[in-house]
């Protein structure tokens, strides 16, 4: 599945022990999507590979982080991974749909693949439709937190610390009172499905996500990634505008559409 | 998501699928049914020098012309092909939705198709006129099957294909642009003068060209 690229390195670019893998769901407002643009962005990282699968729809264009001329030529597709071995991280992007009955495949040759690279942890960043939320998920936060068992025990003390709130598990049967309680991520993709099995393999994995509704989701992935960034502690942030020390790509550029045709007035 | 007249409307995502459906287990009718709609959707691409058997052999070949979708496939056929000098190797047998090709090689211009012809006086030179529709969940298969035939070594890929102009995303608006025009993607072992400038951010290609 993972295809290096040849830097020259060699194979010390594919090594990630102890890594940190963050990754995006595709899920309602691409939003986790966008908040890895802005990570890969931000930290300038390097592109080290792909993944050749079957399960996302194909898609190619130039550099979605060119910053001038030169750079802007080199081609992406829709699953690439970038790596900052300083912060030992390693970052997966995905850029479009998963194809009707891939989600399971894809789920187990990435978590397959997570294992045989060593990576100490993942971190998915995802979201969930707004208009799921119950009464009490309408006030406070709209940013949830899920930890597999395994990461609880090593993080779980930090998350009390930074006031996070995890999210919330619904009854099995809605309106039928003791039944089962179950974690239901709706508008999610991936997400559940991830999380649930790297909780059976004993994967340390976290899910970050955010209550949102499609539109302009790019506050919400600025308001992800400073959640991200109040953990991970990717860039120093500025209490007073912590979002500005991101970097917004060049990708993000017409993303509602083109400039009007002066005729129009 | 809010409308004016106070209702909530469910917005398509642009994430895709609801997951819901995925996550259900299967039952084995479910299995079942899914292996045949999976047969159903495989996709047979069929050499001429193939009787009965595979080919054993991966074909030579050095350049391979692609054209993708009804107007790079009517290009080809108005400024390339004709009798003489090409011949026909192969076609690709698929169903989807959209379109059905069948395994015949003599085809009119408007019928969907995915041929595959071979230049008489330098048989290393392949090209492919694919105007049928490849579905997503069959284009991974379509890129296996017809390169997993030929030796890749040495091999140069041209791709031609045509996207709306109203797809193109540009600072101006397109009613400005002179159109048509020629834009190009290409890998960094593509060493050539492209004959035209290169696709600017945020632009994309999608579906069986950038497979």
């Amino acid at each position: 599945m993972f295809v290096p690229c040849d830097r020259g390195g060699g194979s010390a670019a594919a090594d990630f022990k102890g890594f940190t893998l963050l990754m995006p769901a595709v899920s309602v407002g691409n939003v986790g999507q966008l908040a890895i643009d802005l990570v890969i962005s931000t930290l300038d990282m390097t592109k080290v590979g792909y993944f050749y699968t079957d399960c996302l729809v194909p898609m190619v264009g130039n550099n979605p982080y060119a910053t001038a001329e030169e750079n802007s030529t080199e081609l992406s597709i829709n699953a690439e991974v970038y790596s900052l071995p300083s912060r030992k991280l390693v970052v997966l992007q995905i850029r479009s749909p998963f194809i009707k009955n891939k989600y399971r495949p894809f789920c187990e040759t990435l978590l397959s693949w997570v294992k045989s690279s060593k990576c100490a942890r993942v971190v998915l960043l995802s979201s969930s439709h707004a208009y799921q939320r119950d009464d009490e998920q309408l006030l406070g936060t709209p940013l949830r937190y899920l930890l597999t068992p395994d990461l609880e025990k090593a993080v779980g003390g930090l998350m009390k610390e930074l006031n996070w709130k995890e999210m919330e598990k619904v009854a099995a049967y809605p309106g039928i009172s003791d039944t089962d309680k179950v974690l239901h991520i709706p508008g999610g993709g991936i997400t559940k499905l991830l999380f649930t099995e790297s909780c059976s393999e004993g994967i340390q994995m976290a899910v970050l996500l955010k209550f949102c509704s499609e539109g302009d989701n790019i506050p919400d992935a600025f308001i992800l990634v400073n959640y991200l960034n109040e953990w991970l502690q990717l860039i120093k942030s500025e209490v007073s505008n912590p979002s500005s020390q991101w970097k917004i790509p060049s990708s993000w550029r017409l993303l509602f559409g083109n400039g009007l045709p002066p005729a129009l007035f | 998501m809010a409308t004016f007249f106070g209702e909530v409307v469910v917005a398509p995502s642009r994430a895709g699928l609801d997951e819901e459906e995925e996550a259900r287990e299967e039952t084995p009718e479910d299995r079942e049914i899914r292996r045949e709609l999976e047969k159903k959707r495989e996709i047979d691409v069929l050499w001429t020098w193939q009787s009965g058997g595979r080919a054993e052999e991966p074909l030579v070949c050095s350049r391979f012309i692609v054209a993708i979708g009804r107007n790079a496939a009517a290009f080809l056929s108005s400024f390339i092909l004709d009798s003489v000098c090409w011949e026909v190797v192969g076609v690709v047998k698929l169903w989807n939705e959209w379109c059905r090709t069948s395994s015949t090689t003599n085809v009119l211009p408007t019928d969907s198709f995915c041929l595959f012809y071979r230049l008489i006086s330098d048989p290393t030179v392949l090209l492919c006129q694919c105007s049928c529709y490849v579905a997503e969940d069959q284009q991974f298969q379509w890129l296996e099957k017809v390169f997993g035939s030929m030796q890749k070594k040495g091999l140069q890929v041209t791709i031609l294909s045509t996207c709306p102009v109203a797809d193109y995303k540009t600072q101006e608006s397109t009613l400005t642009l002179v159109s048509p025009f020629l834009k190009a993607l290409k890998t960094k072992e593509f060493q050539e003068q492209v004959c035209c400038p290169l696709l600017e951010q945020p632009n994309i290609v999608r579906d069986l060209p950038a497979a």
